[in-house]
Formats: C-alpha cells, structure tokens, sequence
C-alpha cells in the first residue's frame, strides 16, 4: 500500500494561532479507495487540519499533496476543484427544496433561461444507484430521514466530482440503524476508488469502517496504523495519552435518607401536551439513579419541571421533605440542587461571557463574589482559578469566551460550577454528551466521587453505557411515564433496550427468556 | 478588546466614507467640499458661543444613547426614547411652572427625579409588554412615540392653566429656580443655552458604564440579553430584569428631555414631530460600538456636525442639508459595517496570500535545491 503515491500527503503541517499551536507538525497521508479515520480527543486539532485541507485555514507552514503534486489550497473553491468534499456534521440543505434542487444549487443546470432539473435529477439517480445510496432525487428534503439528509450531503460531493470525501463526526446524528447503512455506503464508496477520511471520536466506528487510522493528540500526529486487530482500548489508550477505563470502579452503594422525592407529577411541553405523567421517583443520599430512555420521552421536561424551569402541573417534588414544587430556579438551586443542562450551550452556559463570568454564574450575586450589589472581579477570577485547576478546565486563559472552548472543557466548566457548590443533589442531563472518552471518564468519575460523599445523584441519558456504568439503580422512561425501576447489577442493555419502547418489565423478562431458550 | 478595538476602526472608516460621500456631493452641485468643510468646522469651533451651542447639542445626545445602549445590551430594540425624552420634558417644565416659588436646591432635584421617572414610566410600558406578552416592543415604543407626542401637545394646550401660558402653543420660561443654566456658564460662551446639563450627562455615562459593568444587575442584564435560557436556568428572572433594563433605559431618555426643557430650551411649546433626540441618540450609540467612551466621541462628533452645519450656508453657500447628508451617510456605513469589514479582511486575506506564495516560494526553492543535491 505504501508502494503507490498517496492521494493525499500532508507533510509537516503547523498551523498557529498566536503563541498557541492548534496543529504542530502533522503527518497524513491518504491512499486511494481508503477509508482513513483521524481520531482525536476534543481540541486535538483534527477541525483545524481538515480546515486547512478544505482552504478555510492557511497553514503556517508545511506542505499539501495530492496525487504527489504539491498544491496550494487558499480557498474552498480551490479545494472544490482539487475533488475534496466535504460531508458536514451540520447539514446544509434547504428544507423546503427538493433533493435535486439542493444538490445542483450553486451551479445549476440551465436551459435558456429556465433550470434544468431534469439532466440533473437523472445524474443524481445514477450516481445514487452507483454507489447505493437509495436516495429519491425528486424527494423534498422536509419529507425525508435524517440519514437520507446525510447521504444527500454525500450526494451533493460525488455530484461535484470530489474524489477524497471528508466525513466529520458523521454519526453524531444517526440512529444504530443509520450508523450501520452509512458504515456500509462508505465502504461502497472505498471500492469505487473514492477516499476517505473519517474524522471522529467513536472508537467502535473506526473499528468497523476504517483500514487505517492516524490519531492526533495535542497538535501532534502521534501515530498511523492499520485498524485491523486494534482494540477499543488501545485506541482510546493512544488518543488520550495514559490507560482510559471505560468501566469507572466504584464502591457498593450506601443509600441513605430520601433527598428528592417526585411524587405523580405531571409537566407539559411547549405546547401544552403532557410530556410528563404520572411520574414517581425517589433518589437518596449516596445513590446514583439513571434515568434511561429513547430522546424525546419527556426527560427534557421532567428536569425543567424539578429544577422550576417550566411549571409543574400536577403533583409534588420534595427536597430533603420540603417542598419545592414549582419554587423559582434560584431558589431550588438555594435549597442545594446542582444542576448540569442537557444543552450545555442553550442554558449551560453564556457562551459570549467569560469563562471565569461563567464560573460565576450561580453564585456571582452573593458574597464574596459580589458585595452590596457591586461584583468583585478579584474574588471571581480567584473561584474561576480554583476551579480550573481542581477540574481540570483547559483555556488560553479564564478571560476567553466560553464559546471559543472545546466541548469537553465547556462541559468541564459547567460540572465544576454546579459540583463546586456542596449540592445535596445533582441532577445531570447528557452530561458527556458529544465528549471524547478521555472527558467521558473523567466526569463519571466526578459524579460517582459526589455519589461516594454522600450526595444524592440523578443521571438522565440517552447512552445506555453511561446510564449502566454510573447508576446503582436504573428508571426507565417511556412516553413520559416510569416503565420499570430495576437494579443496575441485575439488568443488561437488551432488557433496557425492551424496556425503552414501553415494553413491561415482566414482558421484557419474558420475551429475553424465550430468546435464550430458543 | 479586540472587538472594541475592530469597532473604533469600523466607526472611523464610516465617518471618514460619510465625509468622502458628502465631499463628492458638494462637488456633484458645484461646491467646494474643502471650502465647504473649512466653514463647518470654523462654525462649530469659531467662538465661545458655537462651542457652547456643540455641548448644548451634545448632552441629550449622550443620555439618549446611554440609554439605547442599556436597552440593547438587555437584548431590545428602544425606538421609543423619543416619546421617553418628551414625557420627561413635558412633566419637568409643567412641575416646574406650577412651583415656581419652590427654593432652587429642592426644585432642581425634584424636577430631574420626575423627569426621569415619567421616562422610566414610558420604557417600562413596552418593556412589560414583551416580558409579560411577548409583544414587539419595536412596534410598542414607534406607537407610544406618537401617544406620547400628542399627548405632550393636548396637555400644553388644553390641560395646562393659562397662567403658565405664554400662548396657546408655548409655555411661559421656568423661574430661575428651576432653571439648569449657570450664569458663569452662560458668560462664557457668550450667552449659549449650555448648562449644567452636560455636566450631568458626564456624570450619567461613568453611573451607567458602572451600573452596566461593575454590578450585579448590569451582569444579569447582559445575561438576560446574551442568552435568556441561560440567565433564567442561573436564576435571574429574565422578565424582571428586561422590564429594569427598559425602565433606566426610558429614565435616562426622561433625564434627556428633562436637561432640554430645564438647561437649553426652559420651557415646552407644541411639537410638530417627536423629538430628534430619540432617534440621534441611537445613532450615536451605533456609531459609539457598544463602548461607553465611543458614545461621548460619537456625540461630539455629531454634535459638531449639526452646529458646524449650521454656518455652512453662510461662510460657503453649502446648503445645511448636505450636513444631514454626511450624517446620513455615517450612519449608512455604521449600518453597513459587514461592507468595511469586508475590505478590511479583504485588505488582510491579500497580505496573507502574499506571504504564503512567498513561503511557497521559498519551499519550493529549497526543494529544487534538495532535488538537485540528491542527483
């Protein structure tokens, strides 16, 4: 494989920003009909490589070549026109056109004065049927799944004539389902000649689409090799730097006194449909509680309604036997709820503000962090600096903008503000959603450690890993309604799973017992 | 840093255009631009007097902006601190008349407190509006503008006591113990209606930047208007504090209309139009970029161009309505600023592309070397 030229070589790429060095001497190097995978911890800088590889970026220095030609790539037209595409996390498709017309925008097809869709359409269908995408080109995009959205996106790059696809954290949306059918068109892809490069942070992934792998650690290509006969561990190992465990030890749970109780509560959403119904749930001091289910069964609501985000409606919830049913947020979070948003960006955070300003975001109206109303820009930066260093919270400085962290240090901060404040409960919502596993492991820890000091915590996630890895007792939602409580050492995902669709505990039992027998 | 540092030059490239763009009209009609610029700056800065007419002019301004600025940073859109100054103007010079044998060091600070007041009163309407009902509160304040002006106009004419009365369309002068102008003042500009309503309007722009920056309530206002999902989760009631942020905004265009009617222009007569106050000061606080110190800048500069434009017509025959022009066009090019920031990255992305063909250049010398080594 080395014998032949690389489609793409990048040699020795830097690229910084300041004093800081986002890329610092990157190797990668990208045979045709390969499916490459970059891997990399949150803020490794794969972003930054791949927009340098897309012309958004200039590298500071180092060199780019394709098909061992030494190019320059000063604009993503330029890398248009040297066959890259670009599959984006983000779609980019207008909702109310149709297939066709999304994927010939920006260089139409015209018949005189009128657009030829026709021509187009059909190119689409045999590119479609060519690499197996089973995409309907007359289908409006509005009308058609997520997963189809994405091959849409891949369509639109095959249409261009781009043969080195770049997929960037392409399942971060997908259904199992869907992960699947992607991994196997981009295998069909591969063995049409088109490249690949794979940029995510999901270890199975890689195992399952890529031939090879460069991982990306700080700035520094650290390694490349076949992914052939690696396993998850010692690519995670590789990419974070040190052995990562996936399973966090913990000791037995001690549950103690019932911190919050919810008792038959009922929350609506939006729209004023109930969400939540007849919902009961208890978590003590020194248990954690998972709350599994498919997105969407009423989770949101339910910790919007205990924490006085959105009115409860019917029933109550208690703290330590007060009641707190429909308390204003501050003052929930007065009587010792630590609060980690399922959307970090959306109420987790004020991106525009500093991180040390969002150090302080629950505290910045009490002493000594303000006095007599007057902020104490001393006392915040001093907790901000406390708290970076105790929860490891990575930035140039704590002056920047939140928005311009990574993902994992955002969530990182957020965690350090609500555990930072003694909280006798804490209640977090996706709290690694979209982390890299080094992140993963180190926020488990921190709730499993609240857990160990006595806290009451509860834990709400879509991943069942995560939810079977913290929790010492596991609830399941569905359609806004408890299914079942089970003990987290006397449960599994296939029983979860069942569960999630609203299947009883009973049946669920039921239905797994025949599967053995049979 | 850097934001304010890119908004200082935005707002110097859009007065150096609005100057250019004015220029090429003076031409276009046959007027010497230079000739024409000479007199404006000669009559805004040619006596005493004409400095005092630019600090006159420029003390509304800065409270108006001070207060479109605290609006915007909640996250509104105030175009009623046009209304918010006239109901401050009317309810401070109809106070003032109605008491005039009250002792000036009562008067005076009774009279800057209701003015203020009934403006916070005429911000906080549309402010509750949109906490409580999610109205428009850009549709609210136009509508009260014009509420406020007639309802201006109908209590001069038909509420107010004859007495007070010079005629059906103006109010008698406030007593001097109402008055905002200071006799040393008065002397030495030359008799210009400056008074120590400048004073007040510095005063306000330290009081507001530390109120908006150093305190509590400036930090859940900038919350609340940064993102209002994320103040609420942290416990600011994003209602209570956009109905605050929209009263000091309406206090501060009450103060405004209080400073006109007791410091420049001492009494109230029929408005044809809401004042013009309101509408330069958001001027003023665009140009100004959101910083505290670009306000009082932006300020003078227009305050300079309205009394330098004044004279124009006198000294160069330049119409003073190609002053409203270049205004005008200032404004345009604030508004425009995606157009000078994109020749500014224009003029930025050239030097790069410069330096990296030059790399390359370089790279690809020592490779031929390299090549020519190895042979």
């Amino acid at each position: 494989m080395t014998e032949s030229t690389p489609v793409i070589e990048m040699r020795h790429i830097v690229k910084k920003f300041g004093d800081f060095a986002a890329n610092d001497d990157i190797n990668l190097q990208v045979q045709q009909g390969e499916i490459h995978a970059l891997l990399g911890e949150n803020g490794a800088g794969k972003s930054t490589l791949m927009n340098i590889l897309t012309g958004l970026l200039q590298p500071t220095s180092g060199d780019i070549l394709i098909n061992g030609q030494p190019v320059v790539v000063d604009s993503p037209s330029k890398s248009d026109s040297l066959g890259i595409g670009m599959v984006h996390q983000h779609f980019m498709l207008i909702d109310a056109f149709t297939v066709t017309e999304n994927i010939v925008l920006g260089s139409e097809i015209t018949k005189g004065l009128s657009l030829d869709t026709k021509t187009a359409a059909k190119k689409i269908q045999s590119l479609s049927d060519q690499y197996g995408l089973a995409v309907n080109p007359m289908a409006k995009i509005s009308d058609i799944s997520v997963g189809q959205q994405q091959r849409v996106e891949i369509l639109k790059t095959l249409y261009r004539g781009a043969d080195i696809l770049i997929f960037d954290e392409p399942t971060a949306v997908l259904t199992p389902q869907e992960i699947d059918e992607l991994i196997a068109i981009m295998h069909n892809l591969a063995k049409e000649g088109k490249s690949i490069i794979l940029i995510t942070h999901k270890l199975d992934e890689i195992r399952a689409a890529a031939d090879r792998v460069t991982v990306i650690r700080a700035g520094k290509s650290i390694k490349t090799f076949p992914v052939a006969g690696v396993s998850s561990q010692q690519l995670a190992d590789l990419m974070v730097g040190r052995e990562v465990s996936f399973k966090t030890e913990k000791e037995p749970a001690h549950p103690k006194q019932t911190v919050l109780a919810i008792d038959n509560i009922e929350v609506d959403d939006a729209r004023g449909v109930a969400a939540v119904k007849d919902f009961s749930l208890e978590v003590k001091a020194g248990e954690i509680v998972g709350l599994a289910g498919i997105d969407g069964n009423g989770q949101t609501e339910l910790i919007q309604g205990i924490t006085g985000l959105t009115k409860v409606k019917s029933g109550h919830v208690t703290l330590n036997g007060k009641d707190v049913t429909n308390k204003k947020p501050r003052q929930i979070t007065e009587s010792g709820v630590g609060h980690i948003p399922e959307d970090r960006l959306r109420f987790g955070m004020e991106v525009d503000m500093t991180l040390s300003e969002n150090l302080s975001l629950q505290t910045y109206y009490k002493q000594p962090i303000s006095k007599s109303g007057v902020l104490q820009p001393a006392e915040m930066d001093k907790l901000a600096n406390k708290l970076v260093k105790e929860f490891d919270v990575r930035a140039a400085s704590i002056h920047v903008t939140a928005g311009s962290m990574s993902g994992g240090n955002q969530q990182k901060a957020v965690v350090a503000r609500e555990l930072d404040r003694d909280n006798d409960l804490i209640i977090a919502a996706q709290p690694t959603r979209g982390l890299d596993v080094g992140a993963i492991e180190y926020i488990h820890r921190r709730l499993i450690d609240q857990r160990t000091a006595g806290k009451a915590v509860l834990v709400v996630s879509f991943e069942l890993d995560e939810i079977l890895n913290l929790s010492d007792r596991i609830a399941v939602i569905n359609a806004g309604k408890i299914v079942g409580i089970v003990d987290a050492k006397e449960t599994n995902k296939q029983e979860l799973g069942l569960l999630m669709t609203g299947m009883s505990l009973e049946a669920a039992r039921e239905a797994l017992k025949e599967e053995v027998t049979v | 840093m850097v934001v304010q540092k890119n908004n200082f030059s935005v707002a110097l490239f859009s007065v150096l255009f609005g100057l250019i763009v004015g220029a090429i009209i003076m031409l276009v009609f046959g007027y010497n631009p230079i000739s024409g610029y000479i007199a404006l700056i000669s009559s805004a800065f040619g006596s005493m007097q004409d400095i005092g007419g630019v600090l006159t002019q420029m003390t509304p301004l800065i409270l108006t902006a001070l207060g479109f600025t605290v609006a915007s940073t909640a996250g509104f859109f105030n175009i009623g601190l046009s209304g918010q100054a006239l109901a401050g103007w009317v309810g401070a010079v109809w106070y003032a008349l109605s008491f005039p044998d009250m002792p000036a060091f009562v008067m005076i600070p009774s009279a800057l407190i209701l003015g203020t007041a009934l403006g916070a009163v005429a911000g906080l309407i549309p402010g509750w509006l949109r906490a409580q009902f999610g109205a428009s509160e850009v549709i609210v304040t136009i509508m009260m503008n014009y509420i406020l002006l007639f309802l201006g106009n109908n209590i001069l004419q038909n509420t107010m006591a004859k007495s007070i009365k010079e005629s059906a369309e103006t109010t008698k002068q406030v007593g001097h113990n109402a008055s905002l102008q200071l006799k040393w003042l008065t002397d030495l500009t030359q008799g210009s209606s400056v008074s120590t309503g400048i004073f007040i309007a510095l005063i306000m722009i330290v009081v507001v930047w530390f109120v908006m920056k150093k305190t509590t309530l400036g930090f859940e206002i900038t919350a609340v208007g940064l993102n209002p999902d994320a103040a609420k989760y942290a416990g600011v009631s994003a209602k209570r504090t956009a109905v605050v942020a929209m009263a000091i905004s309406g206090g501060l265009a009450g103060l405004a209309g209080t400073i006109e009617g007791l410091g420049n222009y001492l009494n109230f007569f029929t408005q044809n139009s809401s004042p013009s106050i309101g509408f330069d000061g958001m001027a003023v606080a665009l140009l100004g970029g959101g910083s505290y110190l670009g306000i009082l800048g932006a300020a003078a500069l227009f305050s300079v161009l309205k009394i330098g434009g004044l004279g124009m017509p006198m000294s160069s025959g330049v119409p003073f309505e190609l002053v409203d022009i270049v205004i005008a066009s200032i404004i345009f090019f604030v508004g425009a600023n995606y157009l000078i920031r994109l020749i500014q990255k224009r003029i930025k992305a050239m030097d790069e592309k410069a330096a990296t063909q030059d790399a390359a250049k370089k790279s690809a010398k020592v490779a031929s070397k390299q090549a020519k080594g190895g042979e």
